[in-house]
């Protein structure tokens, strides 16, 4: 939990506010990403920083999870007030933002039947849709990021609208995502996505991704990924397709 | 009984039988569901004249109700849905099939509660906790303590015995009239780190917890678990041996002695009684096979995954996951839940959804080794203990391989 103690050689790697945005088991995001950092041998540095705890703005990956109505409006507003992510993300600091943690980095989200701030840090808006979607998701990657499909769980109320400043991280293949055509967002070193919870236990390359924008190389050495492997193939295979 | 029930509640019976007869389950949901098509008051007639407990919350609530059955059964004969069927189908066919007795335990599903406080004017509810559970279907943990609050505001003159270890718990019934708490402990936070009534951090310190915003704070228990035993309201201490492992069902135990007392039962009378409880719809169940003496934990969410990695003994483990619709489709869970008590044990993993742990347990540095099939387990482990922990229907899948064990 500590805050204070950073180390200039350390990747240090961020959990925004567990104890609001963590419904999903999010927590597996920060787990992978530490891992496979450790196993090239890169020092990590993992923090979580609750709700009534200081941003800090000198890590390298921040993470942020899915959550309820209630916690994401307030976790909306106490990082406006902080402050700490926005400063981080213009330093080019790497976010992944999950559900609702992706909406709120939009300029706008509905919660509690009101539209609230977001933290305008991706040119998206998010409203609620007609149905809940919730169930298999997958889609084909921006051939820009040169990653294998999208495979990920899903489970949301809300439809995103992409702005001209972003580019849709997917296209939807299977499930609904954004809007039924795209899924996700991506802009600079930020993603985000609708694919819930521990998306990178799925998406390995997108783990690595991460890492790679953060460590500023283009290429990791590679990992047995048997059973990641085995999982995708199985998730993709029953998401049809 | 009105005669449209009399005869609702003689199909209920018979087609419960004819149910068994034919092999389809246990027959406690179809003799109800019948009944109810032909006399949609069937449960509020076949509760009338008991008087009734019911166990809800999100774990325990099956251990705990066949305990306090047990437990009132010193009054005299208890009717119960001892087979874990928990929704008001399940409540008719137990009444139906018990014929008249004083009393009644009914274990119900959280989310049919106040349905069925409506239904049955129970003397008694025990509020047992509130956690996360097949999430992708379920209403949100907040939702549901906003509903039993409701339901509870209604009907001032039940006796509510509710876990003083549980925030959500704790503000359901908190404006309740009779009201007493309990302490069993809880392993499990991840739900209530925001308080329901004001969304402020809610701090815990050593057992003790509070809102940092409002009055929301844990109430002293009237009765909790201490070493291997109870105390009760009156500050004795009664020592209980239970058949069934871990602390955790200790905390049943005291649940279940809290309930019996609205009743009127004394502690003292009821502890024995406890102890003849040795499995519960196959859970804790023990069977042997080809050397292997095989026990069936059950975990069906992150909170009762952490109660059964106490209860396993340090012996080779199957885990078996599945994720259909009673499971819930989704499997994000398993990073809620910390595998590392599992370590320096050999692990086996099987289920539909067998991938999704293997990588859990990769990253939880747990090895494993990855089997097809319940008989392939059984072959690669040698004889002795055997612990198996799966979800719902992982559950029943693994208890139909032994012959539907009790
Ligand atoms: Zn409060």
């Amino acid at each position: 939990m500590s805050t204070e103690r950073t180390t200039e050689s350390c990747l240090r790697i961020v959990w925004i506010y567990p104890d609001l945005l963590s419904t999903y088991g999010d927590r597996g995001n920060l787990l992978i990403l530490a891992r496979r950092a450790a196993m090239r041998g890169i020092p990590v540095e993992t923090l979580q920083v609750r709700s009534d705890q200081p941003m800090p703005a000198n890590a390298d990956i921040y993470l942020i999870g899915g959550g309820e109505d209630g916690p994401q409006a307030l976790a909306a507003q106490r990082l406006i007030a902080d402050g700490g992510l926005h400063r981080a993300v213009n330093q080019g600091a790497s976010v992944l933002a999950i559900c609702a943690g992706y909406q709120l980095f939009g300029h706008s989200f509905f919660a509690k039947g009101a539209k609230c701030a977001g933290l305008g840090l991706l040119d998206i808006g998010s409203d609620r849709g007609e149905t809940r979607a919730v169930g298999e998701l997958r889609g084909d990657i921006d051939p820009r990021l040169g990653l294998p499909p999208l495979s990920g769980f899903e489970n949301h109320g809300g439809r995103t609208h992409l702005g001209a400043d972003v580019a849709p991280l997917a296209r939807v293949t299977a499930g609904i995502g954004n809007d039924g055509q795209t899924e996700g967002a991506w802009h600079g070193k930020i993603i985000g996505t609708y694919s819930h919870g521990p998306a990178l236990a799925r998406n390995p390359d997108i783990a690595d991704l991460l890492l790679r924008w953060a460590i500023g190389v283009d290429s990791l050495a590679t990992l047995d990924d048997t059973w990641a492997d085995r999982l995708r193939s199985e998730r993709l295979a029953a998401a049809g397709v | 009984m009105p005669i449209r029930a009399k005869v609702a509640s003689s199909v209920s019976r018979t087609a419960a039988a004819l149910s068994r007869a034919a092999g389809r389950g246990d027959g406690s949901v179809i003799g109800g569901w019948i009944g109810l098509k032909i006399d949609p008051d069937l449960l509020r007639n076949l509760a009338h004249g008991r008087a009734i407990a019911l166990v809800s919350g999100t774990n325990g609530k099956t251990t705990t109700t066949r305990l306090a059955a047990a437990a009132v059964g010193v009054l005299g004969p208890v009717a119960t849905n001892s087979f874990g069927a928990n929704m008001p189908t399940g409540h008719t066919s137990a009444l139906a099939k018990a014929g008249t007795t004083p009393y009644a335990v009914l274990e119900v599903d959280e989310h049919y509660l106040p349905r069925v406080i409506e239904d049955t004017t129970p003397h008694v509810v025990a509020l047992l906790n509130l956690s996360r559970d097949q999430l992708d279907r379920a209403k949100e943990v907040a939702m549901m303590a906003q509903m039993w609050r409701t339901a509870l505001a209604a009907h001032p003159d039940v006796h509510v015995v509710a876990n003083a270890d549980d925030p959500m718990v704790v503000w359901a019934a908190a404006h309740a009239p009779h009201v007493r708490w309990f302490s069993a402990g809880q392993r499990w936070h991840d739900d209530s780190w925001v308080c329901p009534e004001s969304g402020d951090p809610i701090e815990r310190s050593g057992g003790d917890w509070w809102c940092t915003g409002c009055w929301l704070r844990r109430p002293a228990p009237q009765w909790q678990v201490e070493d291997d035993g109870v105390v009760d309201p009156g500050g004795d201490w009664h020592l209980i041996k239970l058949q069934l492992p871990g602390r955790v069902n200790l905390g049943n135990a005291a649940t279940a002695l809290a309930l019996a007392a609205e009743f009127g039962v004394r502690p003292i009378e009821a502890v024995s009684r406890l102890s003849t409880v040795a499995s519960v719809a196959g859970r804790y169940a023990q069977v042997e096979r080809d050397g292997r003496l095989i026990r069936l934990l059950l975990a069906k969410n992150p909170a009762s995954w952490l109660e059964a990695f106490d209860m396993a003994e340090l012996a080779p483990t199957l885990l078996s996951i599945n994720a259909r619709d009673p499971d819930g489709f989704d499997t994000s869970w398993l990073y809620d839940v910390d595998f590392s008590p599992l370590r320096g044990r050999p692990v086996l993993i099987t289920g539909e959804r067998a991938y999704d742990l293997a990588v859990r347990l990769e990253v939880n540095d747990v090895p494993f080794r990855h089997v097809r099939t319940f008989d392939e387990a059984i072959a690669s482990t040698p004889a002795g203990r055997l612990e198996v922990i799966a979800n719902y229907t992982a559950f029943q899948d693994i208890r139909a391989e032994l012959n539907r064990v009790n």
